[in-house]
């Protein structure tokens, strides 16, 4: 079954293959997404393809793509399980530190419960996990209309409260 | 009833609305779950972040009471849900929740959504995620505050609830705020303890305590900041967060608590990361303004108090009377910053009762109370007792005479018998051993309130396993449940305190059976009245004198 991906709100079909193996040689040709010490061991051959995105772990430091998030056209980060949160953290760094303007994309144990959250920490790909449908997984990014916390996608609500017709605050 | 202005947070249609779209969420989850569309293990953690524990016998519903704070409605609905989904009676806990031991699973949408009409929740009460801030009992009452601390941990609630970047945390996350010089809220053992100071220019802000905890590894926390403005307050906690998140092991739930983190980086490298990472954010969109702590503040008016001289003069001839009412008024009232009004614990510590413990009839007994003399507001202490904070000195006797009716006037606040305990192995899956009957014991014992006196101020904690929800670490007496060989055993610990100088017990030898437990409380005792000075609470005894002496008397009695 082809991976499931919700990108921009919507169910579309993946075409980037990814490569989870982190030592992967010879690289096929095509949109292929690396890990980050096959990137960082051949980055000047995988950067002149320009369709090469680059998956983090949930261990890796995003500073070490500091470098390259003007030119990547996208950068993947791995969830091994949905409660290990370190890809939150991560994916807020990439857009609010290191200004990744492409495709961000969470990958591995992601499902439905988690896809607001994720969206609020800057992601906006959704590698679905693979028994569950995408489709049903989209009602999860309306959880919730709003929220308190400054995050990648508001500022904080006491900042827009007092905006006119923000709220009909009794 | 009676109504008054509202003196608590109350939410506008955007709370509302949060609230109201967690129920949803959880609602859709649960009937997910039950067409097995969701397994097991991808709902465990999901449920748990609304609150619900599988225990032993059933499920456990945790709520959410923030910073302590209830108002009698919220009380009643409480009392409700105990007969309508429960055995007609819920169990207080350590930090300020309250548990119901046996809703059924499929019945916790319509629970949740009953608590959400009244501004209440359960989220965040359990599992990986930031916890309900915890604060002072005695908030806006204390004579001994530098700011009202209740607008502060209403920002920090909001902040906290449902933050998108830290749902999913190594371990549990406690976060408590005092604004006192006595500190009330164990502060010192919790992940992040936050007090609020005035600097010399007058300005507030906090001092920033990381790392505490009790569990299996208990430590006290460390200062990683001595002031920090209260504009920065989110931006920094936010940084601390940051740091725990990507940095908290994960690949063993035991050395997953912040502590360790700070532990194994030092305080000071822990310290300079989180400093390094909040120079990212400082001064950014989510400093707090002035105008948002003012509007958090305008939530928590003082009531409407009468304007009284002073100390009422029938309340001194009624004390002077009735040797029970003041045996009451010296152990459960307490001063108040208003003249002529005083602060009032309920216990809930009765002997024969699982401490915590209160019935629906109770809570609305308890309610119709606190409509009549504390302007319809309570507070739940993290010693799992009531407060009525705002009574008249006038009314105390006669609302003596209804709270002794109630079965929660036992005059023993801050004295051994106030024993704090988990609900141990009587409901909770995770026990080594039962706790409450060990209480039971222990206040059986001790039942003779002359001599209760006489021992004066004692904290004895109870809990049934390293979790520590009994705080056992921070006892003046600690009592730890464990396993030896599938048999349940105690292990006892002398010398803890929690506030300002919190300290952890030390352990004085080999663990006990549970039927030599009063004997050994007894010896304890006994040795700190052989060799206490005057005035010498049992806590001071035993660091003057050391945990050889009373070693000394339990083991040489228990080899006979
Ligand atoms: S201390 Fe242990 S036994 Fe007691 S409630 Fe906590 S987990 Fe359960």
């Amino acid at each position: 079954m082809p991976q499931q991906l919700i990108k921009d709100r919507t169910v579309v079909d993946d075409r980037w293959t990814l490569l989870r193996d982190v030592t992967s040689e010879p690289i096929p040709p095509g949109p292929i997404i690396v890990s980050l010490p096959v990137w960082k061991a051949r980055r000047d051959e995988l950067a002149a393809r320009g369709d090469v995105g680059v998956w983090l772990a949930a261990a890796d430091d995003p500073a070490e793509l500091a470098a390259d998030t003007a030119t990547l056209p996208l950068i993947a980060v791995d969830f091994p399980q949905f409660t290990d949160g370190r890809g939150y953290s991560i994916g807020r760094l990439l857009r609010e530190r290191y200004g990744f303007a492409g495709e961000l994309r969470a990958i591995g144990d992601v499902q439905r419960d988690q896809l607001y959250y994720l969206a609020q920490c800057g992601f906006n790909a959704f590698a679905i996990r693979a028994d569950h449908s995408a489709g049903d997984a989209l009602a999860g990014l309306a959880a919730f209309s709003d929220g308190y916390q400054l995050t990648n996608a508001r500022t904080p609500w006491f900042r827009r409260r007092a905006e006119p017709g923000a709220t009909d605050v009794r | 009833m009676l109504f008054y202005r509202s003196v608590m947070y109350r939410y506008d249609s955007f709370d509302q609305r949060l609230v109201d779209e967690r129920v949803a969420q959880y609602r859709d989850q649960t009937r997910r779950y039950l067409a097995g569309d969701l397994t097991e293990d991808d709902f465990r953690p999901l449920r748990l972040q609304n609150g619900l524990y599988i225990q032993k016998y059933a499920p456990m519903l945790r709520i959410s009471i923030p910073y302590g704070l209830l108002s009698t409605l919220q009380l009643r609905t409480l009392a409700r849900i105990g007969r309508k989904y429960d055995r007609s009676y819920g169990h207080f806990t350590t930090r300020q929740n309250i548990q119901f031991n046996w809703p059924k699973l499929e019945d916790v949408p319509d629970i949740l959504a009953e608590l959400a009409a009244v501004e209440m929740h359960a989220i965040q009460t359990s599992g990986n995620c930031i916890r309900n801030i915890t604060s002072d009992h005695f908030a806006g009452v204390a004579g001994d505050e530098v700011a009202d601390p209740r607008p502060y941990s209403e920002l920090v609630r909001q902040w906290a609830a449902l933050h998108p970047e830290f749902a999913y945390l190594p371990r549990k996350f406690k976060i408590a705020i005092t604004a006192a010089t006595t500190d009330r809220t164990a502060l010192l053992v919790h992940d992040i303890g936050l007090q609020i100071v005035r600097n010399d220019a007058g300005e507030i802000g906090f001092r920033v305590i990381v790392g505490g905890g009790m569990g299996r590894t208990p430590i006290i926390g460390h200062v990683i900041r001595e002031f920090l403005p209260r504009a920065e307050i989110l931006n920094y906690l936010d940084a601390i967060l940051r740091v725990y998140n990507r940095y908290g092991r994960r690949d063993n739930k035991y050395k997953a608590r912040v502590k360790i983190l700070v532990k194994d980086r030092t305080p000071e490298v822990f310290a300079r990361d989180v400093e390094e990472e909040w120079s990212h954010q400082r001064g950014g969109p989510a400093t707090v303004p002035d105008e948002e702590i003012e509007r958090l503040a305008a939530h928590f008016p003082a009531p409407s108090y009468d304007v009284l001289a002073g100390d009422d003069p029938t309340y001194k001839s009624e004390l002077a009377d009735n040797r029970a009412f003041s045996n009451w008024a010296k152990r459960n009232v307490h001063s108040h910053k208003v003249a002529g009004y005083a602060i009032v614990t309920l216990s809930l510590k009765k002997t024969g009762v699982p401490p915590g413990d209160v019935t629906s009839d109770q809570m609305d007994a308890i309610a119709d109370l606190a409509d009549h003399y504390s302007f319809g507001e309570l507070r739940v202490s993290h010693e799992q007792n009531l407060i009525f904070a705002d009574v008249r000195q006038a009314d105390l006797f006669a609302l003596w005479t209804e709270l002794k009716a109630l079965g929660v006037a036992t005059p023993n606040i801050g004295l051994l018998t106030n024993i704090v305990c988990c609900p141990g192995g009587d409901f909770c899956s995770l026990a080594n051993a039962k706790s409450i009957p060990i209480a039971e014991a222990i206040q059986r014992r001790f039942d003779d309130l002359d001599y209760l006196h006489d021992i004066g101020e004692l904290d004895l904690n109870i809990s049934g396993c390293m979790n520590a929800c009994g705080h056992h670490h921070v006892g003046h007496i600690g009592i730890l449940g464990v396993d030896k060989n599938g048999a349940e055993w105690y292990q006892v610990s002398i010398g803890g305190s929690q506030g300002n100088d919190a300290a952890l017990g030390k352990v004085i030898g080999p663990s006990f059976a549970a039927h030599q437990m009063p004997d050994v409380i007894s010896r304890l005792i006994d040795t700190y009245i052989d060799n206490r000075h005057e005035d010498e609470a049992f806590v001071d005894t035993v660091h003057r004198i050391g945990i050889e002496p009373f070693k000394e008397r339990v083991y040489a009695a228990a080899a006979h």
